[in-house]
């Protein structure tokens, strides 16, 4: 009687909340807490004009323009061409799927100036791929078409894997059960399918766009890093920091930071609406 | 989602606060022990390196390791270098030294020794990267007269690096700010080497203009116009043009010239412009951790090795200009020694008032690229 009795209230089977709670509170100040707080105690010896003048720097503001716009194209097409990746890796059984599985995680594992280099060598106008559209006239490397290029790279991964699970549990018979019901396949998709995956897709859209932003490694070396052209703000950030201009430097990562939150925040904001008003539709 | 976060809270309030507030600061404590246990054994390896340098003066250990923090292209000089140099020092003082040799982005590598990588000894691209690790406490001021000539036991210039046949025609300056000329060069913000490009470029804008700025601004202007690709490093800059085949003319250290040329003498050749700029790296004890790690006697005459007859020969084979001036004329065929050469110091007013004229913020170099 006496041993049943807190199993039941507790509701866990494995206890440890105190335990568990103090490894993370630790871990996260350790890792992430600290480090971010430390922009702020460099940001202190930065007066309020100097921070603007960081930030509203004309070629800052046109690295911003650059690095927000190739990140959100390159985060559209992989929300687009990973779910079409994740669906055939579920529902289908090809031979070499494992081999294909397994080489989505490829552009986390690669070291990212490999990749860059890689890509570069790829897509220059002397490249295997980038002869071909050289000769129709499209210079890919150094343009922002290859920052592009990179940030998809490095991207995919995030929406592949943030969809994947999801269809693995998505169940056939709620398509075939729409499909009885008169459902025509694109509407099976919209009505159906979609409506489960789509958190997921946001999620994986979002850590693409975010990791995007922030990507320096591999787009380092296929952009072409003109100013006011192919230059994106961790290079600015770098230029800075040769200069030893710490304070102009964490300026600019402000900015950032503030990017990714508000991107991070209109995701969740989204994601809320959206379920608000599936629940909605339901009653 | 939510009615997990609902058990979570129960099992919150279920926990007695003292019980709980126990646990945490365990926790805690169990994570900073690690971090503690670092320190200390941080202090203990100071304290082992100070115990080493006592007995340095006292009588020398077998043994003795220093750390050469320098940047890209000087990797096969100082290979060969670091070889000769143990042989003379083993000689000189019956110790063997390793020399742990660290090489990158000349800026970059200054910022790692400011930041904690532990270089006995830099010898950097621009005397304004020692310069900052002066600034940050770690090197002594009149670190410039410690060593001949500046501290620059050999020296480089910028030349162009062409395709075979020159194609283009490149002779001089005047010929790569041509429209349809592509060029290729590091960014100057980012990169040590670019700065002297950029230089060398001023240098016969201003001869040709009479001095006139406006004149020499545009004449940068329509130069920066035709690179199509700005690397952030010089090594970088050589990759796109060489492997990536990326634009006509490479603004190049012309001993890194030279070294693209023995890897592919199809390829390339080099043009030597008609005036260029003495580009003068820098070396410098690291004064701070030599004296902590007691390796200060070793360091200091590591790089007073370099101006022997026999470093400076290396140097020379190494397709840098040895700074004494007989055994650069033994080079003679290598080198075009009539080559006009401006220098930082007269043509310039030193490093600080170039760098706030001309790549600081807003400064020239970002003038030239605003609409």
């Amino acid at each position: 009687m006496g041993s049943l009795k807190p199993a039941r209230k507790k509701n866990r089977v494995i206890p440890g909340f105190g335990l568990s709670m103090g490894v993370t509170l630790s871990m996260l100040s350790l890792i992430v807490m600290i480090p971010l707080l430390s922009i702020f105690v460099v940001l202190s010896d930065v007066g309020p004009a100097d921070l603007w003048k960081a930030i509203s720097d004309p070629q800052a503001v046109a690295a911003y323009k650059i690095s927000l716009l190739c990140a959100l194209a390159a985060a559209l097409v992989n929300a687009v061409f990973g779910t079409i990746l994740a669906w055939i890796i579920v529902r289908y059984r090809f031979p070499g799927r494992r081999i294909l599985d397994g080489l989505i995680e490829l552009p986390f594992a690669l070291p990212t100036a490999v990749a860059g280099i890689a890509l570069t060598t790829l897509y220059a106008d002397s490249g295997w791929i980038g002869r071909l559209f050289a000769g129709i006239g499209v210079k890919i490397a150094y343009t922002p078409v290859g920052i592009t290029i990179a940030l998809i790279f490095i991207g995919i991964p995030f929406v592949v894997r943030s969809i994947q699970p999801v269809l693995e549990k998505l169940d056939g018979q709620y398509e075939e059960a729409a499909t009885m019901l008169g459902a025509g396949l694109l509407r099976t998709f919209r009505r159906v399918v979609f409506p489960e995956i789509r958190p997921a897709l946001l999620t994986g859209f979002g850590l693409a766009f975010a990791r995007g932003l922030g990507e320096y490694g591999s787009v380092i070396f296929i952009a072409g890093n003109i100013p006011y052209k192919t230059q994106i703000v961790p290079l600015v950030i770098m230029s800075k920091l040769e200069q030893f201009n710490y304070g102009a430097a964490t300026s600019i990562a402000l900015v950032m930071i503030v990017f990714s939150f508000l991107t991070l925040f209109a995701i969740n904001f989204i994601q809320s609406r959206l379920n608000h008003a599936a629940k909605g539709a339901e009653n | 989602m939510g009615l997990k976060r609902m058990n979570g809270m129960n099992g919150f309030k279920e926990l007695n606060g003292l019980k709980k507030r126990a646990l945490l600061s365990l926790t805690l404590l169990v994570a900073a022990a690690p971090l503690a246990a670092c320190g200390s054994n941080a202090s203990t390896t100071g304290a082992a390196a100070d115990t080493q340098g006592a007995s340095a003066d006292a009588s020398k250990p077998a043994s003795v390791e220093i750390t050469n923090v320098s940047y890209d292209p000087t990797r096969e000089l100082y290979e060969a270098y670091n070889k000769i140099f143990q042989t003379h020092w083993k000689e000189k003082s019956g110790q063997d030294v390793t020399i742990v040799q660290s090489h990158g982005g000349s800026g970059k590598q200054a910022r790692s020794v400011l930041e904690g990588n532990e270089a006995d000894v830099v010898t950097l691209a621009l005397e304004q990267d020692v310069a900052e690790l002066e600034k940050g406490g770690l090197i002594e001021p009149g670190w410039v007269d410690e060593f001949d000539k500046q501290s620059s036991p050999y020296t480089s210039t910028i030349v162009f690096l062409v395709r075979k046949g020159n194609p283009k025609g490149i002779k001089d300056w005047d010929d790569i700010v041509k429209p349809g000329v592509e060029v290729i060069t590091p960014n100057p913000k980012t990169s040590g080497g670019a700065r002297w490009n950029f230089l060398a470029a001023w240098a016969y804008a201003q001869e040709h203009d009479g001095s006139d700025e406006a004149k020499s601004t545009e004449f940068i202007k329509n130069l920066y116009n035709n690179v199509t690709v700005l690397d952030t490093g010089a090594r970088g800059a050589t990759t796109t043009f060489v492997e990536n085949k990326q634009g006509d003319v490479l603004l190049a250290w012309e001993n890194e010239a030279f070294l693209s040329i023995k890897e592919h003498p199809d390829d390339y050749e080099i043009v030597t412009p008609s005036i260029s700029i003495l580009a003068q790296p820098s070396v410098a004890v690291v004064d701070e951790i030599a004296k902590k790690r007691g390796t200060e006697e070793v360091s200091k005459e590591y790089l007073q090795y370099l101006y022997s007859d026999e470093a400076q020969k290396l140097a020379g084979d190494n397709y840098y200009r040895p700074s004494n001036p007989d055994i650069l004329s033994q080079f003679s065929d290598t080198f075009d020694l009539d080559l006009k050469l401006v220098n930082i110091d007269d043509d310039f007013g030193g490093w600080e008032a170039a760098t706030e004229k001309f790549f600081a913020d807003s400064a020239i170099f970002d003038q030239i690229y605003q609409k």
